[in-house]
Parts: C-alpha cells; sequence; structure tokens
C-alpha cells in the first residue's frame, strides 16, 4: 500500500470540500472494496475522504410512496430492513445472496454501486490490463474469461460488475441522488453504469467529485412476483456467473409488466425494455418465457472460456420468471 | 489391552490455547529489533533480470537493505546444499541465485524495512526490467514431449503383468477413456512465515511455518554453512499446511539471509497471492483401458499417467500404485511420465497421487461397471482384491468388506436403481455414487524421550509436528495411557529441533511413528517404576513381570489381582533420582515389511444436479472408514470429514487457472480460488468399521489424515453421472460442463 493521507468529512458538503480540495482523493465507506485494492496497488489514492461520519444511514419513505436508502446504509441493515424485506424482496434477497455476513455488515449501499470488477486480471498488477492501466491491452480477451461478459463488450475490455444489489436495483428501477460542487442530481440505474468502449477505466457516470448520498426506491416493488436467481461456483461468498432480477406485475395469468435484469454478463446490469415489453399482457408460459429469453441475448458475444453463458443466461432467465410467477421468491 | 485413554473420545488437549489466541504462530513471535521482510515476485515466466532497480525503495527512511540476486551474499551456491527431506530429484530451487527467471511469481527480490508496512511499500517501487524468454506452460501440448525419470521421487511404477492387448480384445465389456485433474494449490489458512531470531555470534533462533522442524534446521544449516549448533527452528503450532509446509519455502531461506546479514531478527511472511507461488497438486491426465469379461472380473487395466513438473525438478508421486492395491487383475500395465514446465515444481498436497489416481480409476471403474450392466457397488465386491499385487503380499488387514456393508446400509444403496436419470425431484436430478479408496499406513523411524517427575508429571516429547491433526492430543493419550496417569498430568512436546529426531509429518504416519515411540519411551519408564516397586520391602508386586501388571489410575497392579498394587506417588517419593526417563528410538518391525499396509474406505455420495442450470449440490455424504485402531473418535472424525469436504472441493471446486499467454497462474486468491464453504457442507456421516491390526505398528493404528480424501471426488463425479447420464472426465466439475 502506499502512503495517503487522510481527513474525516463531518456532512455532504464538507464531504465534496475535501474530495476537491485534494489530489487524487478518494471517498472511502466501508473500506471493503476499496481498502483491499490499495493493499496490491490497483488502487492508489493520495487522499482519502472517510465519509462514514455522515448522517446518510438512514432508510425512509419518499414522497412519492417510495423509500430512500441512506448510502451509508450497510448492505445487511438494507436487507433486513422491514419495509425493505416487505416492500422490496427482490432487493433483500439479492443483497443476501452476495458476499457473506461479515462483510455485508461493513459494506454499504453506496459503495456496492461502485465495486469494482472481479476480472482475475485486473488484480494482478503484472498483467495488462485496459482497465486498470489504460492503453495496457485486455489479457482477459485472449486469456481466462470463462466468468467475464458476453454482453455489451468492447475490443477493450470485456469484464463484469460483480455486484447482485445493483441487479435488483435495475429491475425496480431505482434512481442513484448524488450531490458535487455544482449541486445536486440524480442518475437513473440505468445511466449510472457504463459500458466498456474504448474507456473501460471509468466504471460509472458518477463524476470523481460527486458523492453518492442516496438511492431511491420507486412505490412499486413487485412484492409478490419476484426472484433473485443467482449461479455461482459455490453456495456462497463466490460472485454471480449469471444473476436473473426477475419481477411480474400479474393480472390473473396474464402479466401486465415484466421486469428483468441480468447480472454477471455485462459492465453494468443489463436491462433489454423491448425484450420485457415482449411478455406485456401475455401467459405466463415457459414458450413466452423462452421467447424473451432469446431476445434477451441476441447479439451475445462469448470469448472462449464464457461461451456457456449464452445459453446459461437464457435458461436461467426461464427459470428466475417461472419461479417469479410461482412465487417461489426465495428458491 | 486395558484403554483409559485409547480409543475414547477425548477434546484437543491445545484446544484451548487454539481458541483464546495464546497458541503462536510463527509469524507471531515477537524479537527485540524485529525488522520486517516483503518479498518482491517476478512478472514473468521464463528469462532474465536485466536491470532491478532498489534505489526509489532504498531511499526511504527505514528502509534497511533490499536483497537481490546482485548483491547477494556468497554463501553455499551448490545444488546439494539446497536438498531437504522432501527434495524430488534434481537441482532444487535456490532464491536469489542469479538472474535467470524460471517461473512467474519467482521471488526475485527481499525488501526489508523498519515497519511491515514500509516494506510492503518499498517493495512496490523496486523496478524490475527483464530480457523475456518464450515461456511453456501448456500442458496439453507438451504431452507428446513427456519422459519417463531416470529416478520417481515416489514409488517405481509397478511392472506389467500379462498381455493387456489381448485381455482387452477378449473382454466382453470394456472402456478407453481420459480423465484430467487441474492444478491445485494448498491453501491452509495460516500463510508461510519465518521469524528469524538473531541470538548474536551467529546463532539463530528460527521461528517457522513447517512439517518438520529439523528439515529446516539442516536445510538452513546445509544453505548456509552453518553447524546445527547454531541454528534452532521452532514450531509450535501451524495453521494447516496439506503438504505444503514439507519442503522448506523461499520465506524461511530470505529470513535467515537478511537476519545474518543485518545482524538483526527479520521476520518474512508471504502474502495470499504469493501462496500459489511455489508447489502445487500437478496438473495431471490419465489414459484408461479396461475390460472385463462377461462374468464382471477384471481382465485388463491398462493407467497411463502424465503428470506436470518443473524443469529443474522430477517431481512424481504415487498415481499408478492404486489398481494393485484395489483391483485383483493379471493384465495391467501402468506407466507415469513427466511433463517439464516453465512452473515451479509441484510438491505432495493431501493424499499426493492418491487423490488424483483414485479419482480417475473409481470413475473409470465405475464405467465399466455400467457397461458390464453390474452395479457399481457389486463390481467391486466381485473384484475384491485379497493382496497387493504390486508388490505380491497380503494385507496385514483388512476390513473394506465390512465398510462396504456398515456404508450401504446407512447411505440406503440397496434402494438405488441403476439407470442414470431414473431419480428426481422438481427440478433436481438425483444420483447416487460410489467409490472405494485406501491409503498406505506407513511407519517410519522416530525418536521419543519421557520423564516423569517426582511430581508424578510426564513429559513426552519428539521433533514432530501438529498441522491441525490432533498430534498433541493423541500423543498425550497413548502416554497416559501407558503410565495410567490422568491427561492433565501428560504434556507432550513437538515443533523444536531440539527434541528427539522425528521426520517430516506427512504421509498419515505421524501416530504410527511417533506414536510407536512414544509409546516404547514410556515403556521404559514403566520398567524402572516396575523396578522401583520391587525393591519396597514386601512388594506386592515382587514376582510379576512387565507383562502381568496394569498401570491404571495412578498405580501398578498386579492383573491378576488388582488389590495388589503399588501406589506411583510413593514409588516417586522413594527414588533418589529426581526423575525417571526413558529415551527410544523405533522403526516398523521386520515381520511388517512382510505385509501390504494400507487403510481403506467407503464412500456413498448423493447429488441434486439442476436439470437446466448444471448447478450441483452434494446432499449426503457417507464414508466408512477401516483405520485400524481408532486412538480418538473425535479427532479421527475431525480428520475423515476435513478429508471429505476436501473431496468435494477437488470433485466441483479446486483448480489453479494457468493462463498459457503470460505463464502465470491467474487465479491466485481465495476471492478466485474456491474451496468449498460451510454452505456447501449438507450431510455427513463418518463410520469408523472394527479393524484389529496385530502387525501394522505396535499400536495397531493406521493413519487417517488422507485416506478420508482419496475416495470422496469419484463418488461425486459418479453420483453426477448418476443424476444426469453425463460423464464429465475433467475435475473441478462445474456447471458449464454440465448443460
Ligand atoms: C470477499 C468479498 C466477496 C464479495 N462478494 C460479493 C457478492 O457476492 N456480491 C456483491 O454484490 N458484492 C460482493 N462483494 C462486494 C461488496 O459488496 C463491496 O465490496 C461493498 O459493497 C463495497 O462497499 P463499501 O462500503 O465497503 O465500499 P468501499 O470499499 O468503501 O468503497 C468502494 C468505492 O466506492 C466509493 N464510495 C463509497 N461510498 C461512496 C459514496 N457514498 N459516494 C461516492 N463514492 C463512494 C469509494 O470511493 C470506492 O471507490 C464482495 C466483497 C468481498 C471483499
Ligand atoms: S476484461 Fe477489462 S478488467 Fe479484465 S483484463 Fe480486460 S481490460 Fe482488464
Amino acid at each position: 500500500m502506499r502512503p495517503f493521507t487522510y481527513t474525516r468529512a463531518t456532512d455532504v458538503n464538507s464531504a465534496v470540500q475535501e474530495i476537491t480540495r485534494h489530489e487524487k482523493a478518494k471517498f472511502v465507506a466501508g473500506g471493503t472494496n476499496l481498502l483491499d485494492l490499495m493493499k496490491i496497488d490497483v488502487m492508489a489514492p493520495q487522499h482519502l475522504v472517510d465519509i462514514t461520519r455522515i448522517a446518510l444511514k438512514t432508510i425512509e419513505e419518499t414522497a412519492d410512496g417510495g423509500l430512500r436508502l441512506g448510502a451509508l446504509v450497510t448492505n445487511n441493515d438494507t436487507a433486513y430492513h422491514e419495509q425493505v424485506e416487505k416492500r422490496y424482496p427482490l432487493l433483500s434477497h439479492a443483497i443476501l445472496a452476495g458476499a457473506t455476513g461479515q462483510l455485508r455488515n461493513m459494506a454499504t449501499d453506496g459503495g456496492n454501486l461502485l465495486q469494482r470488477t472481479r476480472c482475475y486480471y485486473f488484480y494482478d498488477t503484472q498483467t495488462p490490463c485496459n482497465k486498470r492501466e489504460p492503453g495496457s491491452g485486455c489479457s482477459a480477451i485472449k486469456g481466462y474469461n470463462r466468468d467475464l461478459a458476453i454482453l455489451g463488450t468492447s475490443e477493450h475490455c470485456i469484464a463484469t460488475h460483480p455486484s447482485d444489489m445493483c441487479v435488483a436495483l435495475a429491475a425496480l428501477e431505482a434512481s442513484i441522488n448524488v450531490t458535487g460542487p455544482n449541486g445536486d442530481r440524480v442518475i437513473p440505474i440505468a445511466d449510472f453504469h457504463r459500458l466498456p468502449g474504448d474507456t473501460p477505466h471509468i466504471d460509472t457516470n458518477l463524476q470523481e467529485d460527486e458523492i453518492i448520498t442516496s438511492i431511491d426506491l420507486p412505490a412499486k416493488g413487485f412484492a409478490e412476483h419476484y426472484t433473485y436467481l443467482k449461479l455461482r461456483d459455490r453456495a456462497s461468498y463466490a460472485f454471480a456467473i449469471i444473476s436473473v432480477a426477475a419481477a411480474l406485475d400479474m393480472d390473473g395469468d396474464t402479466i401486465k409488466e415484466a421486469r428483468i435484469a441480468l447480472g454477471g454478463v455485462a459492465h453494468k446490469p443489463w436491462r433489454k425494455p423491448a425484450a420485457e415489453a415482449m411478455l406485456q399482457g401475455q401467459q405466463a408460459t415457459r414458450e413466452n418465457f423462452q421467447k424473451v429469453a432469446e431476445a434477451y441475448l441476441e447479439g451475445a458475444k462469448g470469448y472462449g472460456d464464457n461461451d456457456f453463458k449464452i445459453e446459461l443466461a437464457k435458461r436461467a432467465i426461464v427459470r428466475a420468471l417461472e419461479q417469479a410467477f410461482n412465487k417461489e421468491g426465495a428458491a | 489391552m486395558k484403554t483409559d485413554q485409547i480409543g475414547k473420545e477425548r477434546n484437543r488437549v491445545d484446544g484451548k490455547a487454539k481458541v483464546t489466541g495464546e497458541a503462536k504462530y510463527a509469524a507471531e513471535f515477537d524479537a527485540e529489533k524485529l525488522a520486517y521482510g516483503v518479498v518482491v515476485s517476478s512478472g514473468i515466466a521464463k528469462g532474465k533480470i536485466k536491470r532491478i532497480d532498489t534505489s526509489k525503495a532504498l531511499a526511504l527512511d527505514g528502509v534497511l537493505q533490499v536483497f537481490t540476486h546482485e548483491n547477494r551474499p556468497g554463501y553455499m551456491w551448490l545444488d546439494k546444499n539446497y536438498k531437504d527431506d522432501d527434495a524430488p530429484p534434481g537441482s532444487p530451487f535456490r532464491p536469489l541465485y542469479d538472474s535467470e527467471v524460471q517461473f512467474s511469481m519467482q521471488p526475485i527480490a527481499l525488501v526489508v524495512a523498519e515497519t511491515f508496512e514500509l516494506a510492503r511499500y518499498a517493495a512496490m517501487l523496486v523496478e524490475v526490467e527483464y530480457e523475456e524468454a518464450e515461456h511453456d506452460t501448456d500442458f496439453e501440448s507438451n504431452l507428446e514431449q513427456a519422459y519417463e525419470p531416470k529416478e520417481y521421487k515416489a514409488t517405481e511404477p509397478p511392472k506389467p503383468r500379462g498381455d493387456v492387448d489381448q485381455a482387452l480384445a477378449e473382454a466382453s465389456a470394456r472402456i478407453e477413456e481420459t480423465y484430467t485433474h487441474p492444478a491445485e494449490h494448498h491453501n491452509p489458512m495460516e500463510m508461510h512465515a519465518s521469524t528469524a531470531v538473531w541470538e548474536g555470534d551467529g546463532k539463530l533462533t528460527v521461528y517457522d511455518k513447517i512439517q518438520g522442524v529439523q528439515n529446516s534446521q539442516q536445510y538452513i544449516a546445509s544453505a548456509f554453512g552453518m553447524s546445527k549448533d547454531e541454528v534452532r527452528v521452532i514450531s509450535p503450532f501451524v495453521g494447516g499446511a496439506f503438504g505444503s509446509g514439507l519442503r522448506p519455502q523461499y520465506q524461511l531461506f530470505l529470513a535467515v539471509l537478511a537476519a545474518r546479514e543485518l545482524q538483526r531478527s527479520v521476520r518474512v511472511v508471504m502474502t495470499r497471492q504469493q501462496m500459489f507461488s511455489f508447489g502445487h497438486r500437478p496438473k495431471t491426465l490419465q489414459r484408461f483401458k479396461l475390460g472385463a469379461d462377461t462374468g464382471g472380473k477384471l481382465q485388463a487395466l491398462q493407467q497411463e499417467v502424465y503428470g506436470e513438473t518443473s524443469k529443474f525438478e522430477d517431481y512424481s508421486e504415487d498415481v499408478v500404485l492404486w489398481p494393485g492395491v484395489l483391483y485383483p487383475c493379471d493384465n495391467t500395465k501402468l506407466t507415469h511420465k513427466l511433463v517439464a514446465l516453465d512452473v515451479y515444481t509441484p510438491l505432495d498436497m493431501r493424499a499426493p497421487g492418491g487423490t488424483t489416481g483414485i479419482y480417475a480409476l473409481e470413475c473409470a471403474i465405475d464405467e465399466l461397471a455400467y457397461k458390464a450392466g453390474i452395479d457399481p457397488l457389486e463390481f467391486r465386491k466381485k473384484n475384491y482384491s485379497e493382496k497387493d499385487q504390486n508388490e505380491d503380499k497380503p494385507f496385514s488387514s483388512k476390513e473394506l468388506r465390512e465398510c462396504y456393508r456398515q456404508g450401504a446400509d446407512k447411505f440406503g444403496w440397496a434402494k438405488r436403481r441403476m439407470e442414470p436419470r431414473s431419480m428426481k425431484e422438481g427440478h433436481q436430478l438425483i444420483g447416487w455414487g460410489f467409490a472405494q479408496g485406501a491409503w498406505e499406513a506407513n511407519q517410519a523411524e522416530a525418536s521419543a524421550k519421557a520423564v516423569l517427575s517426582k511430581e508424578g508429571k510426564l513429559t513426552v516429547s519428539s521433533a514432530t509436528a501438529d498441522i491441525g491433526t490432533g498430534t498433541y492430543t493423541v500423543m498425550t493419550q497413548i502416554a497416559a495411557e501407558a503410565l495410567g496417569l490422568p491427561l492433565e498430568d501428560v504434556t507432550f512436546k513437538l515443533g523444536d529441533s531440539d527434541l528427539p529426531k522425528a521426520p517430516l509429518e506427512g504421509g498419515s504416519k505421524t501416530v504410527a511413528t511417533v506414536g510407536s515411540a512414544v509409546k516404547k519411551a514410556c515403556e521404559q519408564v514403566q520398567e524402572k517404576l516396575l523396578k522401583l516397586a520391587q525393591q519396597q520391602p514386601d512388594s506386592p508386586l515382587a514376582e510379576a513381570k512387565l507383562e502381568e501388571v496394569d498401570f491404571s489410575e495412578g498405580k501398578i497392579s498386579l492383573k491378576r489381582d488388582a488389590s495388589k498394587s503399588v501406589q506411583l506417588q510413593d514409588l516417586l517419593e522413594q527414588s533418589d533420582n529426581g526423575s525417571l526417563e526413558g529415551e527410544v528410538s523405533t522403526k516398523p518391525s521386520d515381520e511388517s515389511k512382510e505385509y501390504a499396509r494400507y487403510a481403506h474406505s467407503a464412500v456413498f455420495a448423493e447429488v441434486k444436479v439442476d436439470e437446466d442450470l448444471g448447478t450441483v449440490k452434494v446432499t449426503r455424504l457417507v464414508t466408512a472408514v477401516a483405520g485400524g485402531r481408532i486412538v480418538n473418535p473425535k479427532t479421527a472424525r475431525s480428520q475423515i470429514l476435513g478429508g471429505m469436504v476436501w473431496g468435494m472441493g477437488v470433485a466441483l471446486h479446486e483448480h489453479t487457472v494457468m493462463d498459457n499467454n503470460l505463464g502465470r497462474f491467474i487465479n491466485h486468491d481465495l476471492d478466485k480460488y474456491h474451496v468449498p464453504v460451510n454452505a456447501d457442507v449438507q450431510e455427513m456421516e463418518v463410520i469408523f468399521v472394527e479393524e484389529k491390526d496385530e502387525v501394522v505398528n505396535p499400536l495397531g493404528v493406521k493413519g487417517l489424515g488422507e485416506i478420508g480424501v482419496v475416495g470422496v471426488a469419484p463418488a461425486i463425479a459418479n453420483a453426477i453421472f448418476h443424476a444426469t447420464g453425463k460423464r464429465v472426465r475433467e475435475l473441478p466439475i462445474t456447471m458449464d460442463k454440465l448443460l
């Protein structure tokens, strides 16, 4: 780890001031991702602004009947919050499918949005990686890419965003409230993370000097027909090979609205509203689900080791929709 | 034999020290003015270091020195000085020897500083320029170049018997399949660490993570041209090793080098990533050809093994030993060739050779049983070996049939339907699989010393290790049993090179080896006690021979008339020399060598495989073990359970990924290198069947550290076949292979 300086912010304004005042500065919240990366020299901020003392630790109702999650609420406190469990069980399940109890006690909701990829090469400073060191090349494309992306990739990077929580947030159409030197703005979750393109070193559209203050969940929580299906290589403490957040709004046997977000397949939680719309007004049958799955994976591209993910993602979508329809959210 | 202690469930005598943190590990010993070393690892797999610039690191205040091949001192640099007790034939790796890079992550510099944090930072500032050479790490593309080593590290492959080709041609059921096992790393919880304490006058005390302190002592003495009196190695606790601590590792060499040069105490700890920079279980490919006759008897068996090694040492393991132990067959051909790559030399890893060999053998046999249309367990019964055909010797004991019986009962095997995909629950295909296993029950030479104090406290010692297996506990039990003392009055000491000689703790032989020495040392004390008793006026034991008395509950009594007894305490108070001692060396008996000595296991597995998604859950595992006499059912069960979880990892998770473009293992941390977690472990059951063995060793015990592993992966693989109808012959069996 390289030496760095450290200050503590007491409120949102002072946090923004601190981050603008220092060269190569970063916020630190739970530290579960940032500190790991600093220890192995993948990230080397010269200054840390500790934001854990800021009062962004509550979960409250919003004026339009939704829920606001403070950026510093821990992942576990979010998942086990009464309102979240009751109204947004999809989110609760997604969070609990991630990491381990100990980590979720430290990890914050804001930090979860900004966690970095788990691509093997990104973690090894002795290997070329465009995300870590722009222009050095991508080791994964011709190397080992079993875990990596099949959608929205570029010739510069095929990394995935590893979060489970964000997949649920994408399905629920959450929005992210941020504050920067120029004031506040709201970023819809769909626009928050970026595709790698030719700037794979930039993960999100958040600016370096902006702080996430909260996440807003719209009123509609799909609490009846939902599922978070996470396929991984072992039963816990493993990132998703494929995950699916599926939510249905039913009118009898007819689908009024469907939401599907995929994790483990792209540089961001993957949604395709046009494909979702195919289910509108349709019956909840396997054939219909299969059609949507095909549409979702249209244009997917494998890189060898990860070719299987294309087929697996389709099957996972079908299974997730069936589980959601059958109210097997926790299955 | 009476049993106050042996065969009884006992908690670990070191349990409290471990859970309270009182137990100290190699990186936890402090020393005055301790300096910290951090290793710089090479970024390339092969080539030369053109330039190594340490100036930025050295410019930092508090950095003491950066050792590289350019400034390393001129010690003993001959190959032979680097040999250790577990070194394979070849030329051992010599850290910082020259500018040559032989494998990725090779240690190329040691930064030593006043604090760990500073050393770690300074290590990032060392600049290296390489002259890269083309590396070769691709196992598959080098199979053609495989060779038979001049000398095998382990057993030579058994000579061919009969005519395999003819027997195959005549067989009514046959299979021909290839199985691969990936490279795996040991990944014990505790990272390798050495704290070298500078004692002045050139003397060192080294706290090292090692499976045998005397191996480290010998290695240091020889590599640094020191006498053994000048270096003492201590290792009271080891946080798991699984074979990774059999050979002294480079952190030991570097810590000692730095301590001697700086004349200061130095600690070097590997990072988790660096735990992937030395020995590993070699990638292994095995081609099997099997044939059976119409009666389901095995008639032909060919096993052709290709194992990975480095370019500087010929590592091999016992992969082809198992057919001769487990199956009678008159026509066999067994070969083991090596594929040399630009990697570090592989290293024994829990059940080396057995894990790979038995996995493939037991899967192949399952395939053959299906070809022959015979229930897999029935097939084993039909082909039950009554002798070891490798050496043509009878078994000292073998209660494997009883393992079949009790294991099958517990598991409910009789209810199994033969056809694959015949059991289902929702989306879950259910499969039941079977495999058997064997592991050597060896004994080696060892020494031990027993001292009974005037106060009646017994201290027994031997320079062995406890790598988490329960050595402290079991040795304490054996000694307490011999002298009829409560456990609290007995202390066992290990992990100090000053203690009586003991071999490496490996190969599941410690209880047999060190236990036999402990027992005999205590018997010497028994003799002395009996003599003292007989010197008493009107001794009730006057005429008694040692075999005629019992040592129990603090007294010596006549077996045939327990009312005739003498209190130990009275004897000790009378003895004028203060304490009574016994010190012995033991080795296996000549009689035991007439027999093949093995522990056996029968493993039953149930899996659930998602029919669409390919995810696997091991819902039930039953292992029945014939492992001789069980000294402590509690620690024994833990060993087998640990082995079963390990076997699950072999089947489903473990895999070190080699990136051949970079010549580098690329999933080098515990996020990306998977072992099973608690949530993967469902129902597990361990059965010990009764097995009496009078010849294997004086205690009648067989090691249990490895027998718990070997049959598990094939039982799971066979269960997955039964569930899905699909044979996956490449470990680990992950969802992508089941789609
Ligand atoms: C072993 C392990 C396993 C894991 N498994 C999973 C898993 O299965 N699924 C999963 O989803 N996640 C998993 N995680 C990731 C974990 O969820 C993230 O590390 C965690 O959510 C990050 O939160 P944090 O508060 O610790 O962030 P930090 O590490 O403190 O920060 C992460 C980044 O976010 C920035 N940041 C933090 N808060 C703010 C804010 N309010 N405004 C602006 N910037 C901010 C920091 O500057 C930093 O760049 C795992 C992590 C580990 C270590
Ligand atoms: S996929 Fe992205 S993160 Fe991985 S090596 Fe390539 S550039 Fe780096």
